[in-house]
């Protein structure tokens, strides 16, 4: 349609006016000048047009006839006339149309530039021609006679118009000219719109012809290639080239060809052909098979598609490597088996003669056998083939063959021919042998049947003669004498030379020898010392021996020798060759001739029957019928049992049964046979025959000989033999073949059953065998010769297979790899893996090692990570093994550090495998079911006053310890109130020596006469405050003071905040069991000093100094509060027992009547309440989780037992859901042990009961004390609260480390030991938290200690830190608290009345006699006293160092005189127990330090490490005093007690010279 | 962050929002988002996690649910080990007018930048049994994960069970710097301009 805009343009021409018309409403919008151009444009548009038209001057016929198809039709009528002066018409136009081209030209040169806009305008003109159709027709009806001329003119008219602007000047003239245009175009409307015109009608020859113009239809005829393939090529087939094209998606013939023709009219079609001249396509992307399990609906009425078919049952046999799964189901493979018949080759029923006869037969087939096979022959001639050849290679050397190849192969030729005459002489003998014995045989039948009078076997053997020409058997029989002959000789020649070669070396080996010898010997007569040397010569020279010259051998010899052997074995010349014949012509002695043994025989025989059963994969699949066996014992069964198979076979076995009678049915042997090859098919197999025997023993009283029963065939019983029932199976086993002609083989894969023809070829399977898969060198081999299409994608895999096997030699890995791909997914080889600090670190973190846990952002590049990072670890790792002792001060404290160590770290790991398992609770939040009684309560609250007079705390919502980090935690401190807090000493300045006759009295702890001047006193009494105390909290080194109070008994009720830092910024519940720090309750009295006491000026102004000293501590570890949530209660204020210049005041406003052990107990007290913001939820899921864990592990105890304590448990915690019963603990070992079996009287150290000797109270109390002062180290600690360890007595005193448990164990022990009453209570207190402590009966009273303080403490001592005992654990039995209350006042410990305490055992579960797991006895080293005075030294010098470091900017000034006097005094305390010398101990010091203003205090502690007590001296805050001549005193004393318990007293002052 | 041009940690910087969901017979829900990430990643900007308006259903899309809350974060970190994840839980009211959690769920943000657009099938823990599954709907109270946090791991969610409960859209912007100098080559070979690639990825078929 190339003509569509050229005649768009004069049209458009005519309607461009409308355009300028529109706009002129709006006149001022287009300047002249705008317009002006638009005409330029257009005016141009039609110039080129024109010029078109011009230029292809044969077209414009053609394309006016297309433009003009309206016109034509409209005027049907039309002439050719018409058409004619059209044509002149148009020749007319030329002269005009040359005068515009002039102008164009001129326009042109005016506007070149406007070139490349017409576009546009045609654009416009183009899309307004459809619409405006109406004026065209209107001028058509206007001018009826000329219309097609119009055009012409109007574009005559236009250009003349162009002409005039172009002449014209470009100014407003325009306008007017633009008006004039329109003017007429509407002036010619007017008339012409309201012109009729009858309707269009379009005859159906017309349409159709406009149609054929408009449309084309593709041929359906298939399209020539040539016309598809580019110039003269011929098409190529890849396929028939070898190439793999995959399957064209499938387009009906007729729809391709009306494509390829389609095509073919575009431009460029032939693109789209390939080579063969088909349409390019991919391949089919259908896969054959649906990839989605088909869909069965079980609904009635469906698409019969859709309808469920019934299919026989799958049976989905596992375990088979080649199952044949349902998904790949090709439908059912078959194996045809053909069981033909059995012969028996022995039978017990067998007669004598049948035996025989079996024996003929037997050599019979062999000699058949070997007949056909002719070896004797066959050799010979080869023989003679190769005498020929060397022979000939002998003679004719020169003629043919070079010479040198000829010498060559005449000593193999004589090789080959000795070892081929020895071969056939071999067979020449076993012929003749078995020729020998098949006449023996018969001989003997016939001599049986001589002797038995009947025959049972029809057999007969014919020996045939064949006559020979003697003169040619004896030419030949001697020629090959003598050929033998000859060639033995050589071969004795042969040898003969050899052995004289190695004579003569031998000999000349000899001789040499023999002259060395006689020089030797000259030499040893010259020298006696090499005597020894030369014997041994000697020795070994009388070994040798002259060789033997080898002998000659004789041709006569060796010619007897052969003619020897040759009678033998051959045949003698002459002799007629015999060649037997066996033949079944023979009659059988009917049975009634026989006589009674034989006929009982023969019927016998008509007895028994036979019947073979089929197994396949050791399953019965089927049994043929029941044959009886024949006289000749043959059994036919012609039955071919078609097995349908879903499995591989593994073993096919056929089982031959016999049987007598009606009744019994003996199995007689076992057949295997072998699984046919893939390409054995049915009708192709052939008949096998597998032989059997069976181990029976037979023994049958008729003339058969049974089987594995000895007989004879001679009279005299000699020579006798067993036989064993044996026989052969005929069968043959195939594939059978389907009706297609499609072998019934499973398929190695599915591709390759389509194509049953080929399938040797595609089928590895069927052509190698099933082993072969396996045969990576068999299966290459297949893969080569089946020339697999290497392009066909259904090969991929294969070809890959054997790509690598082949490229190796087909070399199969004699190794089995379990990760094979591992190789390929190694990003860096494991070198580098192991030297990259990166990747070190990776894997560190990954293995949460507690030092990398918490490793954020591992930097990218090695050179960013600093060696310094696993210096630390390393350091641990190493240190592992290597016992620190400078850290411990103690070797034996070191080893145990380390082993304790050791079993944390086993501990831990079990820990984090627990904790990497998940319980739904963990991981999912779900509301408990409400039961009735908390509804009930729900609803009670309701009721609840809304501000209760005493208000209870209300829970607080925990917070899992995930999302926390750095100051997220507060620890809140209480601090309420303190009691009894000591006060200070009245001054006096002179003070009788206080008596030591009452201890009741707190008042005698009056003061020394003090320093302090006379002056000063009536001041001091004046301002006097018994006590300014405060209290200050120290936690991880942050410090938080209360506002000072006064008095003995304060009251701050202050909250102070101090924030936790978890260590590593590791929250996680582990790391914050693991917190070892404390919190430090000091407590302190603030003294005001005058600064300047002798300052002139002191009138004028007070300066004061502020001294605090410190009065005494509480220690609250954090993972107590951690468990417990809140720690809240009244404490007991650990006061040093010497405090310089304080007493205790005298309580006399509280009576405690009833309270008589009291007095011991008595001291400060503080009442605190500690909890943590916001609550930590402590990890008691993990912990319980871990004890279920160890539970886990093995146990001793008797499952019974230890369902006796499930149950007791559960129905004790059912009661009282708050109390803890304990019935089993765990050992160090992780067993489970019943709690039980750790009480036993044990005995204390001798040393201590040794000391008092007849106060029993005493004792007991040294007892506590020496138990207390093994450290403690809470489990919770040691082992991050995973589980509690319970170590027996002798273990905690060989660890010297333990918790509440192992304290209060050992402590009943020895209570035990002591003859007390006691038990072991199972409870809540406070600091501790669940704890253990022991209970004594002592004098009709209950006393409870706390095993890790030594104190003690009346059942209703109320300031007894125990508060709720849950369960008494005693020797050989527990008891469980079911008293309403459990706060030990307020309870009964009766523990004989049972309704207040549960027995485990009772009446119905009597005590068994559990074996304690104590030992015997307890074995104690002696106290080392050296050693305790070595470490003494240096925990004062560490000490010393210390304080010097915490004192950075101040000189640290030691006192020698006050530290000697304070070690002076520290034997004394540890001996009093720290009681009742602080009188002396203050005059002492007064005594001797008189001017100087001492304020200090001994620090007692059990020793386990140098870091807690270096903790306890900084808590005191002694080193904080910053008076400019401060002097200070330490000392440390050491007392050791036996097994290497160390009491530790730390005595530390500070001293202010007075002036 | 070497002065040899190489640096030390590469940035992926995520924005974009959670449009909407499809939450049948649900309505009136709130999404909240945190972002899960490995111990090697540090977010430098925007927040980590966040809490959308209350959202109802309209009658044009009865099914869609439409938040339309931005996600704005950058990440730095050494190691594309632990990759972020965002993690959308949707909470809205139950028949009583509790509060309740209607999904879980969670997605790696893409890490070829780009705009890529995310389907997260959503899923709530079920309850342990019949009757804990009529008491936690009667009293509100359903089983809820301890920390949302949980759907973006695989430890120790054998114990649990869920049941599919929607979907939520999200639609990511992602832009990483230095990710191939530092050697993870994340943009596929053939893709020149990432971002006029189409954004038909994600769960859309369900």
């Amino acid at each position: 349609m190339a003509a569509g805009p050229s005649d768009a343009a004069p049209q458009a021409l005519r309607d461009l006016p409308p355009v300028p018309s529109t706009s002129r409403t709006g006149f001022a919008e287009f300047s002249v000048r705008e317009r002006m151009r638009e005409k330029l444009k257009a005016a141009r548009a039609k110039a080129e047009i024109t010029l078109l038209q011009e230029d292809r001057s044969p077209r414009p016929r053609r394309l006016k006839s297309i433009r003009e198809r309206k016109t034509d039709f409209r005027l049907d009528k039309a002439s050719d006339n018409d058409k004619f002066s059209e044509m002149q018409e148009d020749e007319s136009h030329l002269p005009s149309k040359m005068k515009f081209r002039d102008s164009v030209k001129r326009h042109k040169q005016k506007s070149t530039f406007q070139n490349d806009f017409p576009s546009a305008e045609e654009a416009y003109n183009f899309f307004t021609f459809n619409f405006d159709s109406e004026p065209e027709s209107i001028k058509a009806g206007a001018r009826k006679r000329n219309e097609l001329n119009e055009e012409e003119e109007a574009e005559e008219e236009c250009v003349e118009t162009h002409e005039d602007e172009q002449e014209e000047d470009e100014t407003d003239e325009d306008a007017r000219l633009v008006k004039d245009d329109d003017l007429f175009i509407i002036g010619q409307t007017a008339e012409d719109f309201l012109v009729m015109k009858p309707a269009d009608c379009e005859s159906y020859s017309e349409q159709l012809k406009k149609e054929k113009e408009f449309l084309f239809t593709p041929s359906m005829l298939a399209v020539p290639p040539s016309e598809k393939m580019p110039g003269n090529m011929q098409p190529r087939y890849l396929e028939d080239e070898g190439l793999y094209t995959g399957e064209r998606p499938f387009v009906s013939q007729s729809n391709q060809n009306i494509l390829e023709n389609r095509i073919l009219r575009q431009e460029q079609g032939k693109e789209w052909f390939g080579d063969d001249g088909k349409i390019l396509a991919l391949p089919n992307p259908i896969k054959q098979s649906s990839t989605r399990p088909p869909i069965f609906s079980l609904e009635e009425g469906i698409a019969p598609e859709l309808e469920t078919v019934y299919r026989k049952a799958i049976k989905m046999t596992a375990a088979n490597q080649y199952l044949v799964g349902p998904g790949d189901f090709q439908g059912p493979f078959q194996l045809d088996i053909d069981i033909s018949g059995l012969i028996f080759t022995h039978h017990p029923c067998f007669s004598r003669e049948h035996v025989l006869a079996a024996k003929l037969a037997q050599l019979y087939d062999q000699y058949l056998a070997r007949k056909q096979k002719n070896l004797t022959k066959l050799l010979t001639d080869k023989l003679h083939a190769l005498r020929n050849a060397v022979e000939c290679s002998i003679d004719g050397g020169d003629a043919g063959v070079p010479r040198p190849v000829a010498q060559q192969s005449i000593p193999e030729y004589k090789i080959e021919i000795r070892q081929t005459r020895r071969l056939r002489d071999a067979e020449q003998e076993k012929d003749r042998m078995l020729l020998k014995t098949i006449i023996k045989v018969w001989k003997q039948i016939k001599s049986l049947r001589d002797f038995q009078k009947f025959t049972n076997t029809p057999m007969k053997l014919y020996l045939r003669k064949e006559e020979v020409d003697q003169r040619l058997d004896e030419k030949a029989y001697e020629a090959e004498i003598q050929a033998e002959i000859n060639e033995l000789l050589e071969e004795c020649m042969e040898e003969y030379e050899k052995k004289m070669k190695e004579y003569k070396t031998e000999l000349q080996e000899w001789k040499s020898w023999k002259k060395t010898q006689k020089s030797k010997k000259k030499k040893k007569k010259k020298d006696i010392h090499e005597e020894e040397e030369s014997v041994e010569d000697c020795d070994l020279g009388e070994e040798r021996v002259k060789p033997i010259p080898p002998k000659m051998a004789n041709s006569l010899e060796i010619e007897q020798q052969v003619r020897e052997k040759a009678d033998n074995c051959r045949r003698k010349p002459g002799e007629p060759a015999l060649i037997p014949e066996l033949v079944l012509s023979g009659s059988v002695t009917p049975t009634e001739l026989c006589p009674r043994a034989e006929v009982l025989r023969r019927e016998d025989v008509k007895k028994r029957s036979a019947f073979i059963k089929v197994l396949f994969n050791a399953k019965e699949v089927s049994r043929t019928v029941t044959r009886p066996i024949s006289s000749d014992f043959r059994v036919h069964f012609g039955q071919i049992f078609n097995l349908q198979i879903f499995n591989w076979p593994e073993s096919l076995k056929l089982q031959i049964y016999e049987t007598m009678g009606m009744s019994s049915t003996t199995l007689l042997a076992e057949v295997f046979i072998p699984v046919p090859e893939t390409t054995v098919l049915t009708g192709s197999a052939p008949m096998e025959e597998i032989e059997f025997s069976s181990n029976q023993r037979v023994m049958l009283d008729h003339e058969g000989v049974g089987s594995g029963v000895s007989f004879s065939f001679e009279a005299d019983g000699s020579n006798k033999m067993t036989l064993m029932t044996s026989g052969k199976v005929s069968n043959s086993v195939s594939w059978a073949v389907g009706e297609k002609g499609i072998p019934l083989i499973p398929p190695v894969s599915q591709q390759n059953t389509g194509i049953p023809s080929a399938l040797k070829n595609i089928d590895a399977i069927a052509s190698i065998g099933t082993s072969g898969l396996t045969d990576m060198k068999k299966l290459a081999k297949w893969a080569v010769e089946a020339k697999l299409d290497p392009n066909d994608p259904n090969n991929a895999a294969l070809m890959q297979l054997i790509m690598v096997a082949t490229s190796g030699e087909a070399r199969v890995p004699d190794f089995f790899r379990l990760e094979q791909l591992q190789q390929e997914f190694n990003f860096v080889s494991d070198e580098e893996f192991n030297r990259s600090k990166r990747f070190r670190l990776l894997q560190l973190r990954n293995g949460e090692v507690a030092e990398f846990r918490n490793y954020k952002q591992v930097p990218l590049h090695e050179r960013e990570i600093s060696e310094k990072i696993f210096e630390d670890y390393e350091k641990r790792l190493q240190e592992r093994d290597v016992i620190d002792s400078k850290n411990y001060l103690d070797a034996h404290r070191a080893v145990v550090a380390n082993y304790l160590q050791k079993v944390r770290e086993s501990v831990i790991n079990r820990f984090l495998i627990a904790k990497h398992n998940f319980l739904l609770s963990d991981l999912v939040n779900e509301e408990e079911i409400p039961s009735l009684g908390i509804l009930g309560l729900s609803l009670f609250k309701l009721a609840e006053p809304k501000r209760p007079l005493k208000p209870r705390r209300k829970e607080r919502k925990k917070v899992t310890a995930q999302n926390l980090s750095d100051g997220d935690i507060k620890l809140l401190v209480n601090i309420i109130r303190a009691y009894d807090i000591p006060v200070r000493k009245p001054v006096m300045s002179k003070l009788p020596q206080p008596s030591k006759s009452s201890r009741s009295f707190n008042d005698m702890f009056a003061a020394s006469p003090s320093a302090q001047s006379p002056m000063d006193s009536p001041d001091w009494a004046l301002n006097q405050v018994l006590v300014r105390p405060f209290v200050e909290v120290s936690f991880q080194r942050t410090v938080c003071r209360t506002t000072t109070a006064e008095g003995p008994n304060p009251n701050w009720n202050e909250e102070l905040e101090l924030p936790f830092r978890a260590p590593n910024g590791d929250y996680s519940t582990h790391s914050l069991q693991s917190v070892k720090d404390e919190v430090f309750i000091n407590v302190f009295d603030e003294v005001l000093h005058d600064a300047v006491e002798d300052d002139p000026e002191r009138g004028s102004g007070i300066r004061t100094r502020v001294e605090r000293h410190w009065l005494g501590c509480v220690k609250i570890p954090f993972t107590t509060i951690y468990f417990q949530a809140r720690v809240d209660g009244t404490f007991k204020v650990d006061v040093p027992p010497v405090l310089l210049g304080y007493s205790k005041e005298k309580n006399l406003g509280i009576e405690r009547g009833y309270d008589s052990v009291q007095n011991l107990s008595e001291g400060s007290y503080i009442t605190l309440f500690i909890t943590i913001e916001p609550q930590l939820i402590p990890g008691e899921s993990v912990r319980e989780k871990m004890n279920e864990m160890l539970k886990k592990f093995d146990t001793q105890e008797e499952e019974k037992l230890l369902q006796a304590a499930a149950k007791y448990e559960a129905e004790c915690t059912s009661k009282f859901p708050s109390r803890k019963c304990l019935t089993t603990v765990i050992d160090l070992n992780g067993k489970t042990v019943f709690i039980t079996r750790y009480i036993k009287p044990l005995n204390p150290p001798q040393e201590l009961l040794d000391a008092i000797p007849n106060s029993s109270q005493t004792a007991a109390e040294l007892v506590a004390r020496y138990v207390a002062l093994i450290p403690f180290l809470p489990d919770s600690v040691s082992f991050a609260g995973i589980c509690d360890l319970w170590s027996t007595s002798d273990q905690f005193l060989y660890l010297l480390a333990g918790d509440e448990e192992e304290h209060a164990v050992l402590l009943c022990n020895y209570f035990l030991g002591m003859g007390k009453k006691a038990w072991l209570i199972i409870g809540n207190a406070i600091p501790e938290g669940p704890t253990a402590y022991v209970l004594t009966l002592e004098q009709s009273q209950y006393v409870i200690w706390n095993p890790s303080t030594g104190c003690f403490y009346g059942q209703y001592d109320t300031f007894c830190p125990l508060q709720n005992v849950y369960c008494l654990i005693g020797c050989d039995n527990i008891w469980f608290n079911m008293q309403e209350y459990d706060s030990p006042i307020r309870i009964n410990f009766d523990i004989s009345k049972p309704k207040l305490w549960k027995s485990f055992f009772s009446r119905r579960l009597p005590y068994p006699g559990l074996r304690s797991i104590q030992p015997e006895e307890l074995v104690y080293q002696h106290a080392d006293k050296a050693a305790a005075v070595e470490l003494q030294g240096r925990i004062e010098k560490i000490l010393k160092e210390k304080i010097m470091e915490w004192r950075p900017r101040h000189l640290t000034r030691w006192n020698r005189y006050c530290t000697s006097t304070l070690r002076n005094f520290l034997p004394l305390l540890e001996q009093n127990q720290g009681k009742d010398i602080e009188d002396d101990h203050q005059a002492e010091l007064q005594k001797q330090l008189g001017d100087y203003r001492v304020s200090g205090f001994p620090i007692h502690m059990p020793f386990s490490e140098v870091r807690p007590l270096i903790e306890a001296v900084h808590s005191m805050g002694v080193h904080t005093i910053d008076v400019s001549n401060v002097e200070f005193a330490l000392a440390v004393y050491i007392h050791a007690y036996p097994q290497n318990v160390l009491s530790v007293w730390i005595y530390i002052a500070s001293l202010v010279r007075n002036r | 962050m070497a002065a040899a041009g190489s640096p030390g940690v590469f940035l992926l910087a995520v924005n974009g929002q959670i449009e909407s969901g499809q939450f049948p017979g649900f309505d009136d829900l709130y999404c909240k988002f945190c972002f899960v990430y490995g111990q090697d990643w540090v977010p430098t900007a925007g927040l980590e996690e966040g809490i959308s308006q209350i959202t109802s259903k309209s009658d044009v899309a009865p099914t869609t649910l439409v938040w339309n809350f931005p996600i704005d974060i950058t990440f730095k970190s050494t190691n594309p080990s632990g990759w972020p994840q965002i993690v959308v839980s949707v909470y809205g009211p139950d028949f009583f007018g509790n509060d309740v959690v209607r999904g879980y769920g969670a997605v790696h943000v893409p890490f070829t930048p780009g705009r890529h657009t995310r389907t997260i099938a959503m899923f709530v823990p079920e309850s342990t049994s019949r009757l804990q599954k009529f008491t936690s709907w009667f009293t509100g109270r359903r089983p809820e994960f301890t920390d949302p946090k949980v759907v973006a791991q695989g430890e120790g969610r054998e114990v649990t069970r869920v049941r599919s409960q929607g979907f939520v859209t999200i639609s990511f912007n992602v832009v990483t710097k230095d990710m191939k100098k530092l050697g993870y080559d994340v943009s596929p070979s053939d893709m020149q301009n990432p971002s006029l690639v189409p954004v038909t990825e994600g769960i859309h078929k369900y």
